[in-house]
């Protein structure tokens, strides 16, 4: 490629990159001006003045630090769940040969059409039932075992057929039973599908907004994504750098681990068996 | 010797030694646990919990839909009566269905051209031999991985009238042109492609992402010889580049149709279904519906409607695949 090519080239890129990326840092910047200078024109891309004020806001006005929490543990409860049965299911859609695998495939398959939005009504009878509402468990058990569930195993089955079957046998030889097999033979070469998984349903519970307003009603039960909505003034209008704070810190960490297993993250979801 | 040793992997030869100590010389019967018996157990018990949780959590509710759109229940006063097809009849004669309905096509199929064409053509960008296209590559992916309500947030903040959007104009100098930011998310037009704009850029590193990886499977010795046959760079990219990614192109149009009717979160923050009715899609309408006016009955109509949507659409392109799909065999 010529010089003025490349040059061209970079140029398309880093316009490109400006509704990607500004956001990002328009959000982490303004919440830390002072309330003054968020709307101050000409707008400032350096705060002026630097202040924590907001974030002190965040945690005096919800209980933040707890509302954090329960995002973070159902998240990693969802994703370890979501693992086991997703690697199990996919693992016997792949390798095992028994009877009915196909009808039931196709039952899990189902899965894949029926969004958790068009089902929210009957789930919500169903947990109301069972005295779960205004716990953590929808936002648990939906995710792992319902339809969301579906696109992993999914992703596990494409990846374990793609495995030669001489592995397995030479385990056999030694004398390793199916669980032996999938646990000591398949499941540890299958570490890219493995990523590929957690990231999704990570993210996917980490995002999960109707849910927690249907199902959540008291603030020290909020997830994340409903508290950041929760700063707003006596008539309604959002504190907006108290909302800024608050989505920096849920958005920091995350992609703080993003950049730094980003081939991981990028590369696992690109070799996962969503390749088609 | 300790049965621990029994089976060494490494040690083909002992293993056969300790299965001669033992286990009990061959019986004229053959075992009831034959492999393919244990296989039948293996099987069934492998896809137990995933059966167990798509019929609890996805078949009984989709049949419980069916049932409840068949009945006028009202939560607040406790009346759960079976009325037929009135909640359909009232589904058609609703004045707020077609605008909906407009509104749910509008920001799909928005979003779903906006999106499939922008990730193609950034994975394109990024797959120049080019140094520093990681780097791009990281950018244009990150939104994936903030927090999504955060993100809509950033961008309600960013799309208010005197927000930094319409900031940005003005320090253009646009404004003297005759171009004045709108006050983007009040209204009737600017609302919807707002929403469609914050979701585009939310969600159009995953399918760069897998297009990059479909374009670095296509191999060289195509181009090459399509250039020596004198093909332009489009005519190569038409013929050699699209027919090659078509799966992947299926499978993300698939994955991102079924995504954009699931947009709530979106609308919530943003618009909550307005100006007026212009941004209320269908799953807002169905959540109003049946969370804020406790309409279930006719909420659970509303879902099966969707539903109907998102089935029809996936057979529909599952089913145009084999006119424009290539495969390889």
């Amino acid at each position: 490629m010529s010089r003025k090519g490349k040059l061209l080239l970079y140029g398309v890129l880093l316009v490109c990159c400006v509704p990607f990326v500004f956001p990002t840092w328009w959000m982490a910047t303004a919440s830390l001006k002072p309330v003054n200078e968020i709307f101050a024109f000409p707008p400032s891309l350096i705060p002026q003045s630097v202040t924590l004020d907001a974030y002190r806001q965040v945690f005096e006005l919800q209980p933040f630090g707890q509302q954090y929490l329960n995002s973070c543990y159902i998240a990693v409860i969802v994703t370890l769940g979501t693992l086991v049965i997703s690697s199990l299911a996919g693992y016997a859609f792949a390798r095992i040969t028994f009877r009915g695998a196909g009808v039931v495939f196709m039952i899990v398959l189902a899965g894949l059409l029926v969004p958790n939005e068009v089902t929210i009504i009957p789930l919500y009878r169903m947990f109301d039932s069972l005295g779960l509402v205004n716990t953590h468990w929808p936002l648990i058990l939906i995710p792992m075992l319902g339809a969301p569930s579906v696109l992993a195993t999914f992703i596990m089955r494409q990846f374990f057929i793609t495995l030669p079957r001489e592995l397995e046998e030479a385990g056999r030889v030694d004398g390793l039973g199916r669980l032996g097999l999938f646990w000591q033979v398949s499941l540890p070469l299958a570490r890219p599908a493995i990523g590929a998984v957690a990231i999704f349903t990570f993210l996917h519970s980490w995002n999960l907004y109707l849910e927690p307003i249907v199902f959540l009603s008291s603030k020290e039960k909020f997830t994340i994504p409903q508290a950041l909505t929760q700063y707003v003034d006596a008539y309604g209008g959002a504190m907006w750098n108290v909302q800024l704070a608050a989505a920096t810190m849920s958005a920091l960490p995350v992609l703080i681990i993003f950049v730094l297993a980003q081939r991981q993250f990028v590369e696992g979801l690109a070799q996962s068996g969503l390749k088609g | 010797m300790t049965p621990r040793l029994l089976t060494p992997p490494h040690h083909p030869g002992q293993v056969l030694l300790e299965k001669q100590v033992t286990e009990p010389p061959v019986a004229a019967r053959a075992p009831y646990w034959t492999m393919r018996r244990r296989d039948e157990l293996a099987g069934w018990l492998f896809v137990a919990p995933q059966l167990a949780g798509i019929v609890a959590f996805v078949i009984v509710p989709l049949g419980l839909v069916a049932w409840y759109s068949l009945h006028e229940w009202n939560v607040l006063a406790g009346t759960f009566d079976f009325v037929g097809g009135s909640n359909y009849r009232a589904l058609t004669d609703d004045p707020r269905l077609g605008p909906a309905l407009r509104a749910t096509g509008f920001f799909s199929l928005g979003l779903v051209v906006l999106n499939l064409s922008l990730a193609l053509f950034l994975a394109v960008l990024l797959n120049q031999k080019l140094r520093g296209t990681v780097v791009f590559r990281t950018l244009f992916f990150s939104p994936v991985v903030v927090t999504l309500v955060a993100w809509t947030i950033v961008w309600g903040f960013l799309l208010q009238d005197n927000g930094g959007i319409n900031a940005f104009i003005d320090v253009l100098g646009l404004n003297t042109l005759g171009i004045d930011g709108p006050n983007w998310l009040r209204g009737d037009a600017t609302a919807m492609i707002s929403v469609i704009i914050v979701q585009l850029f939310k969600g159009v590193g995953l399918n760069m992402v897998l297009f990059l990886a479909a374009l670095q499977g296509v191999p060289a010795e195509l181009y090459e010889a399509a250039r020596i046959d004198g093909a332009s760079a489009w005519a190569r990219f038409r013929r050699v580049t699209v027919p090659l990614i078509s799966p992947t192109i299926l499978l993300t149009s698939i994955l991102t149709v079924v995504g954009s009717l699931q947009v709530f979160a979106q609308i919530a923050v943003l618009t909550q279904g307005g100006p007026g009715t212009s941004t209320t899609v269908l799953v807002y309408y169905l959540y109003q519906q049946a969370f804020q006016f406790h309409h279930f009955g006719y909420g659970a109509t509303i879902s099966l409607l969707l539903f109907v949507i998102v089935l029809a659409l996936t057979v529909l392109q599952w089913r145009m695949r084999r006119r424009w799909v290539f495969h390889e065999s």
